[in-house]
């Protein structure tokens, strides 16, 4: 059993090493050529369709320049595009745990810093606007965002377009600092979009990161957390839609490195339409300094029509027993019948009933993101996705009877 | 008009051993304003004949007919059956995540009629009837039966009786698992309910109990698929005095 494992992987290490046999934390490195060209077969890429990829796994150049970034930014906060040798690059302490990430290393030539000042409080947030406008060269961004400590502050990164994109993200969330960011992934169909964000979360901090995935033909985002000190406290929410033909796939690792953190994940998807498939991976690694954490993660899949796939792979490893509170729960469910006959006996149309469904699905999770900003904006989204296929949603037929 | 005719109904389940016949030929005509009452012993069948009226998915319908003033109710869908008129009270309310009750009802209240009701008259209709009901206005923000008692989730399908206003009410065990006091204020809400003209109530219960606060014009025992036996007010008493016991041991 894992646990038991990886409990005794800790006891071989010896009273001074920090080292961590656990296949949770691959050794990163920011050389490319340390990370195989991947063929599916490895664990952190069974799940993806390297074939959609457009060579960003690979070889495919990463200098293409098919895309615009727009900042819409409130007083106060900065944002300048920094040539890499000048840049802050590598302070969320991100180093590449695959090719991609290394890749983007090696061709960025610049950093796009975002500087929320210490002590700063605003309720606007920032928003760094990333819209594609091609898919046939494949670019690469590196994104740093810091919120000073004992700042308070909301950043949106908002992706739309067209583009094969790569891209390192990296958020520093100094001491005491509260920060909200959120990544809206509202490509266009054909985009490709292979993210991989890190997090250092300082003492004391809060981060809530939230990642809201329902455009692109395949979306692999993969997130990890670590603590910079005692103290801080990660949230991590995701909603994500997936329909026909589409692959939305997040990975999260939380790597609690320092005592007395926490992190509470909750992601919900819904699925709709042939081929359909979202993958979710909820890694959580305790380490033996972290005493006295709790960590909770949760993943819901709402499977709305035949032909969908939801991988749902939560993941909990414990090196020390001194432990607030630790738990996971995964489950994928269809439609429930009661439910929607329920609210059919009082009149509602099947279609209607259906939505009432899934906005209730989002609606504790869209409340819990928080963002004023954004709300609306959620609510719509899911309703745009689910308008999209009501027509094979209502294909059903009950009880015999043909439904209207 | 609130006549609903049941003429030979005839359900089955899909079980794993193949179709099980539940229903064998239910006739029963509630006349335009009339409550009757069927009372059963558990497993007779009685929720089974709620849930066909109603269209309930589960429930095949291999003979017989139901019609609502003439209209052939087994024609149309369940969402339809509830536009038609008619309103089925369940014995297990079911739970529906993130939905609060104020947008429920609103939704449920706009298919019904066709519109949207008005917004102010409609607010102050939701809290009287909940009030009636001595649900705290503050349940219109909750999830749809989500977390309320047994006899909350009863309430609440009593105020949506009294706001969606239907012409027939089919009320399955509306009144089982209450205590006394809650046992009232439903009767209170079937009885405000049948003061309204021309409504027709199918009271399904298995305890004379609640027959004390609601008179019914009709009684009818329901054994293993059928109405036994059918009379006045009069036979719930022998029922109170006897049980099922007659019933059950002429059926076998
Ligand atoms: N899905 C099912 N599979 C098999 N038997 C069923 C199923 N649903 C109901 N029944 C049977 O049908 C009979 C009637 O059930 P029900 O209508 O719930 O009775 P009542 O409401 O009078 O207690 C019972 O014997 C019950 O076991
Ligand atoms: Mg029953």
């Amino acid at each position: 059993m894992t646990v038991l494992d990886s409990v005794k992987d800790s006891l071989e290490m010896g009273p001074s090493g920090d080292r961590i046999e656990s296949h949770l934390h691959p050794e990163g490195s920011f050389d490319v050529e340390d990370h195989a060209v991947p063929t599916g077969r490895e664990e952190i890429w069974r799940f993806t369709p390297l074939r959609r990829l457009k060579g960003l796994h690979s070889d495919a150049p990463l200098d293409g320049d098919a895309f615009k970034v727009e900042l819409d930014l409130p007083e106060g906060v900065t944002g300048a595009s920094v040539p890499v040798s000048d840049s802050q690059r590598g302070a969320s302490g991100l180093v590449p745990t695959d090719r991609v990430s290394a890749r983007v290393w090696e061709a960025a030539t610049s950093v796009l810093e975002l500087t929320v000042p210490d002590d700063y409080v605003g309720d606007r947030a920032a928003t760094v606007r990333v819209v594609g406008t091609g898919v046939d060269v494949a670019s690469a961004g590196h994104l740093l965002v810091r919120a000073g400590k004992h700042s308070r502050s909301t950043v949106v990164v908002d992706y739309s377009g067209s583009a094969t994109w790569a891209e390192n993200l990296e958020i520093v969330v100094e001491d005491g600092a509260e920060l909200t960011f959120v990544a809206v992934h509202g490509w266009a169909d054909d985009a490709v979009h292979v993210v991989n964000q890190h997090a250092s979360v300082g003492r004391d901090a809060t981060l809530k990161h939230v990642a809201v995935t329902f455009g692109g033909d395949v979306v692999r985002s993969d997130t990890s957390v670590e603590y910079a000190g005692p103290g801080g406290s990660a949230e991590l929410l995701g909603l994500y839609f997936a329909d026909e033909g589409q692959h939305i796939e997040h990975r999260l690792f939380v790597d609690h490195t320092a005592p007395k953190t926490k992190s509470h994940v909750v992601y919900k998807g819904a699925l709709q339409g042939e081929g359909a498939h979202t993958v979710w991976i909820g890694n959580v690694l305790i380490r033996k300094v972290a005493e006295g954490i709790e960590t909770y993660e949760e993943n819901r899949n709402l499977v709305l029509t035949d032909g969908c796939q939801a991988d749902s792979v939560p993941n909990l490893e414990i090196e020390t027993g001194e432990i607030e509170g630790a738990g996971h729960a995964s489950a994928t469910g269809r439609f429930d019948d009661e439910q929607l006959f329920y609210l059919r006996s009082r009149g509602v149309s099947e279609t209607e009933a259906r939505r009432l469904v899934v906005h209730g699905f989002f609606n504790d999770l869209i409340r819990k993101i928080d963002v004023p900003e954004l709300e609306a904006k959620l609510t719509e989204t899911v309703e745009a996705e689910l308008s999209k296929n009501m027509s094979v949603l209502t294909g059903a037929t009950e009880n015999g009877v043909p439904t209207a | 008009m609130s006549k609903l005719e049941i003429k030979d109904l005839r359900v089955s389940v899909d079980t794993e051993d193949g179709a099980k016949e539940i229903l064998k030929g239910v006739t029963l005509t509630i006349g335009d304003g009339e409550t009757h009452a069927i009372m059963g012993p558990n497993g007779s069948g009685k929720s089974t004949l709620a849930y066909s009226i109603a269209g309930h998915p589960k429930y095949t319908i291999t003979g017989g007919t139901v019609t609502l003033d003439g209209d052939d109710l087994l024609s149309m869908t369940v969402d339809e059956r509830a536009r038609a008129g008619l309103f089925l009270a369940m014995q297990y309310p079911v739970e529906v995540p993130g939905v609060s009750v104020a947008n429920f009802l609103r939704t449920a209240k706009t298919a019904i009629d066709g519109e949207a009701p008005k917004l102010r008259t409609w607010v102050k209709e939701v809290n009287g009837a909940m009030e009636k009901m001595n649900l705290d206005p503050t349940f219109s923000q909750r999830s749809v039966n989500e977390g309320f008692s047994g006899g909350e989730k009863k309430r609440h399908e009593m105020a949506q009786l009294a706001l969606l206003d239907p012409k027939v009410a089919v009320l399955d065990e509306t009144d089982s698992g209450l205590d006394i006091d809650a046992l009232k204020i439903v009767s209170e809400g079937i009885n405000t309910f049948r003061e309204r003209e021309n409504k027709g109530v199918l009271l399904i219960t298995h305890y004379t109990r609640i027959l004390r606060y609601v008179k019914p014009d009709r009684v009818h025992v329901f054994v293993d698929g059928r109405v036994a036996e059918s009379g006045g007010p009069e036979l719930a008493e022998e029922l109170e005095a006897n049980g099922y016991d007659r019933f059950v041991r002429a059926s076998v």
